[in-house]
């Protein structure tokens, strides 16, 4: 079942220069010379330069792709570097969309990148994506995969999907006309917190390249109109077992955007949809910050107490790979084993909980201080704080 | 008959990515599983016992919730359950 996307009437020519670098396509039956027009008459949104979309941009920008857009408005981070091999080096601090315009030109001074240096919202979204013919959603968040699927729907732009986890990955292409959407596949997102993010829960570098190539080919064959395409199908795939694995995905009639009563016909408010809420405002007790009931103590207080030999109990909730990396010398006991273990704490001592940023204490916190625990701190920014603003030879991960 | 468990919830099977259960139907699989691993329910179904929007259960190649007798469709020990939660990472 090919697909074949809306052609311009007449296809753009190819210089020898064109003909040369695209040899090996050429003389490819499937794509041909009319094939390798397509492409470079085609238009590509990328959303997201990280670690899905590095490997597709790059290899989209090497196929002949006329003209790619992406969409980030982030900078590159040293941590970045594992997986997201359009960045390099040298360019830590710099935004991404600029980085990765560069790589892509110099790879293909042929190709026209379109820069949008922005948060894809609701806002935005149906008015970005109306410019091109295939979206490659290479997101990291709930609320923007959501967004990306129903502005697909809404504007009638293919989908190439992919996400990640840990060792595992996902990929489908959703959207089109006779196939399911994202929602088909799940109708509503977990709740917030349930499901870490790579930040959170780690990524094994070359899983994003296997993903984004896959999404890349589905691209590519879309504009083509040629093979199978991912519609229908989930593909998972297992880099730990390194096994693949595919499940049928049905379009659903009473999908709220895609099926044949629709109830979403223009974009929402997809933090809400997703749950996230902002942040409880901060409050402050005489001079102490206080974040849902538990008092935020900074690193460089947390020393001058430590120095100082208060009776003070440090409780680190990260895990134990995470402690052999960095650690305070405190005690550990991951935050999932906390509710069994509690016991070992003792209730009326003053407790500092900590982690690796300040996310998971404030729960640990939160969790002791509901279970009459009388004194208990978070660690306003973890063990990541303690580094910049105490101890800068305790390494940051 | 095996059951597939994804990354995001080995936490709650000891992190074995398959258990093997003794089921006739696939609700008794999932009954099966989650009594040996009682964290798991809450995550898998609400409080009315329906299954949670955000995970997806295949018998074999086939979502449940498309199967005509649902639940209630009959296993043998060659069938293969997968719990399919979804994911966004990205970056």
């Amino acid at each position: 079942m090919a697909t074949t996307l809306e052609q311009p009437a007449t296809l753009p020519q190819l210089s020898n220069e064109e003909i040369a670098r695209y040899s090996r396509h050429l003389i490819l039956p499937e794509v041909g010379l009319e094939g390798q027009q397509k492409l470079k008459a085609a238009k590509v949104l990328c959303v997201g330069t990280g670690g899905l979309g590095s490997p597709l941009a790059f290899y989209l920008a090497a196929a002949g792709i006329g003209s790619i857009g992406l969409v980030d408005f982030d900078v590159v981070d040293e941590s970045n570097l594992q997986r997201q091999i359009i960045h390099f080096t040298s360019d830590v601090g710099r935004p991404k969309i600029q980085s990765a315009t560069d790589k892509l030109k110099a790879l293909n001074p042929y190709l026209n990148v379109v820069q949008h240096e922005t948060m894809l919202t609701s806002a935005n979204a149906l008015e970005i994506i109306r410019g091109y013919d295939v979206v490659a959603d290479g997101t990291d968040n709930f609320p923007t995969r959501y967004l990306v699927n129903d502005a697909c729907v809404l504007t009638g732009k293919p989908n190439a999907y992919g996400s990640i986890f840990r060792f595992e990955g996902q990929a489908s292409v959703f959207a089109t006309e006779q196939g399911p959407c994202y929602r088909c596949l799940y109708p509503e997102p977990p709740p917030p917190g349930l499901v870490p993010s790579c930040a959170e829960g780690g990524v094994l570098g070359i899983l994003p390249g296997l993903v984004g190539v896959i999404q890349a080919t589905e691209v590519i064959k879309l504009i083509l109109g040629k093979g199978a395409p991912l519609i229908g199908r989930l593909l998972l795939v297992d880099s730990l077992n390194m096994s693949f694995r595919e499940l049928k995905l049905r379009k659903n009639p009473d999908c709220p955007v895609c099926g044949t009563h629709p109830t979403v016909t223009k974009l929402i408010d997809y933090n809400q949809f997703c749950g996230i809420t902002p942040e409880p405002k901060a409050n402050s007790v005489n001079g102490t910050t206080v974040q849902n009931g538990i008092p935020q103590m900074s690193a460089v207080e947390l020393k001058k107490r430590l120095d100082n030999h208060d009776d003070l109990f440090v409780l680190d909730v990260r895990e134990p790979h995470e402690y052999q990396i960095a650690n305070l010398g405190a005690k550990l006991i991951p935050l999932n084993d906390l509710p069994a273990r509690a016991g070992e704490l003792e209730k009326e001592r003053e407790i500092v909980v900590h982690c690796k940023s300040g996310g998971r204490s404030q729960k640990a916190a939160e969790f002791l201080a509901q279970n009459g625990f009388k004194k208990v701190w978070n660690l306003a920014g973890g063990i990541t704080a303690w580094s910049n603003d105490v101890d800068p030879k305790v390494p940051k991960y | 008959m095996r059951i597939h468990i994804p990354t995001p919830l080995r936490i709650y099977t000891d992190k074995q990515d398959t258990v093997g259960v003794e089921a006739s139907t696939v609700g008794e699989a999932l009954d099966a599983l989650t009594a040996r691993h009682p964290e798991l329910r809450k995550h898998l179904f609400s409080e009315e016992g329906k299954l949670r929007a955000f995970v997806n259960v295949y018998l074999n190649d086939e979502d449940i919730r498309y199967l005509p007798e649902g639940e209630a469709t009959r296993v043998n020990g060659k069938d293969e359950l997968s719990i399919i939660p979804s994911i966004a990472g990205g970056r």
